[in-house]
């Protein structure tokens, strides 16, 4: 039996959103879905994980809804897009993990007040699914790469098959640093 | 889909796994309680067979949701996906319309895991099949297998290639 540990065929690069120093020694990148339960649990592990490994990790989100099982994830993921786009995709990334049983479109043009956007620009982008492509690409690029599920998380371009719990995210980590 | 005759009975006999180049072996298993699928019926087009433990797999994202999601890279290459699993028909339909599964899941079921016997993929002590994955061409010849380890989630990636692959191949031919 063959062991399967497949590489980003995307490789990290100016269009992603990043945490953490570009020289970083570590990349870590995930693939999440605003609506999936294990995404919303694996956001505090990767806030503990960041605090945990600081400057020596740089951390990349990627959309990988799973729109015929979430029916609102791929909108949240283009209000973050949305965001992303006015400077404030963490905010929003933060928002909508923190809030992920409200996440209509009401819901959504509320965050994107709270997060100071321009509301107007912000309606205009998600009415026109301006970013629908940019998440589809972010989703074709998992399914090349070898996500599985969500949240599916690469340490330096390699798929990372343990659990979504912080010590055996942090030894993955480690090992590579 | 119609309604299909069964061409012929699945053989019994546990064999290695098979893979490229291998003739995939005939099938004809039922899809839901009054229809049956066989492989021959999809000559001419790639067929990807998702053999899978079990259905009602705990997580929200297994690996037949994960499927259902990418369907439409799936069809863009004109290929069948067929899951097979060791279930009853019953509680495929119970499982595909919990999940709003959008492709067939067979019920490898009688006798027993005979398909994926015949594939190499039964786990005898267990009763359930292997995780593994099968690219069949329009020819009906094995072109990619891959075994997972039962406890990971394979993903799409190694499909796809596969398929780019057959793409590829009949890109040249013309």
């Amino acid at each position: 039996m063959s062991t399967h540990s497949p590489r980003l065929t995307l490789p990290v690069g100016t269009r992603d959103h990043a945490l953490g120093p570009a020289d970083a020694p570590v990349t870590l990148v995930e693939y999440g879905d605003y609506e999936c339960p294990h995404c919303g649990r694996a956001h505090g592990v990767v806030r503990s994980v960041r605090q945990k490994t600081g400057d020596r990790l740089r951390f990349i989100y990627r959309n990988f809804p799973l729109s015929k099982a979430h029916p609102h994830a791929m909108h949240a993921a283009e209000a973050a897009e949305a965001a992303g786009a006015q400077g404030r995709f963490w905010e929003m990334h933060d928002k909508l993990f923190e809030n992920q049983q409200n996440l209509e479109d009401a819901d959504l043009l509320r965050y994107a007040q709270e997060a100071g956007l321009d509301v107007g620009r912000f309606t205009q982008d998600m009415e026109s699914h301006a970013f629908a492509d940019r998440v589809q690409e972010d989703f074709r690029s998992g399914m090349r790469s070898g996500v599985n599920g969500t949240p599916t998380f690469f340490v330096n371009d390699v798929r990372y098959n343990g659990g979504s719990r912080v010590e055996p995210l942090l030894s993955a980590i480690e090992r590579v640093a | 889909m119609g309604k299909v005759e069964i061409v012929s009975a699945p053989p019994a006999k546990a064999t290695s796994l098979l893979g490229a180049g291998d003739v995939a072996p005939d099938f004809s298993l039922p899809a839901t309680p009054d229809q049956r699928i066989s492989l021959r019926e999809l000559r001419g087009r790639p067929v990807i067979l998702a053999f899978y433990p079990a259905d009602w797999s705990p997580v929200c994202s297994d690996q037949m949701g994960l499927y259902n999601e990418i369907l439409p890279e799936f069809s863009r290459q004109n290929a069948e996906l067929l899951g097979i699993s060791v279930d009853g028909v019953w509680c495929h339909l119970a499982f595909s319309g919990q999940r709003k599964l959008h492709f067939p899941l067979l019920a490898d079921f009688e006798p027993k895991g005979a398909v994926a016997r015949a594939y190499g993929v039964y786990r005898d002590g267990d009763g359930v099949t292997e995780r593994a994955l099968f690219v069949i061409d329009g020819g009906g010849v094995i072109r990619w297998s891959y075994v997972s380890p039962i406890g990971v989630n394979p993903g799409a990636d190694g499909i796809l290639a596969a398929l780019d692959d057959l793409s590829r191949e009949k890109e040249m031919a013309r």
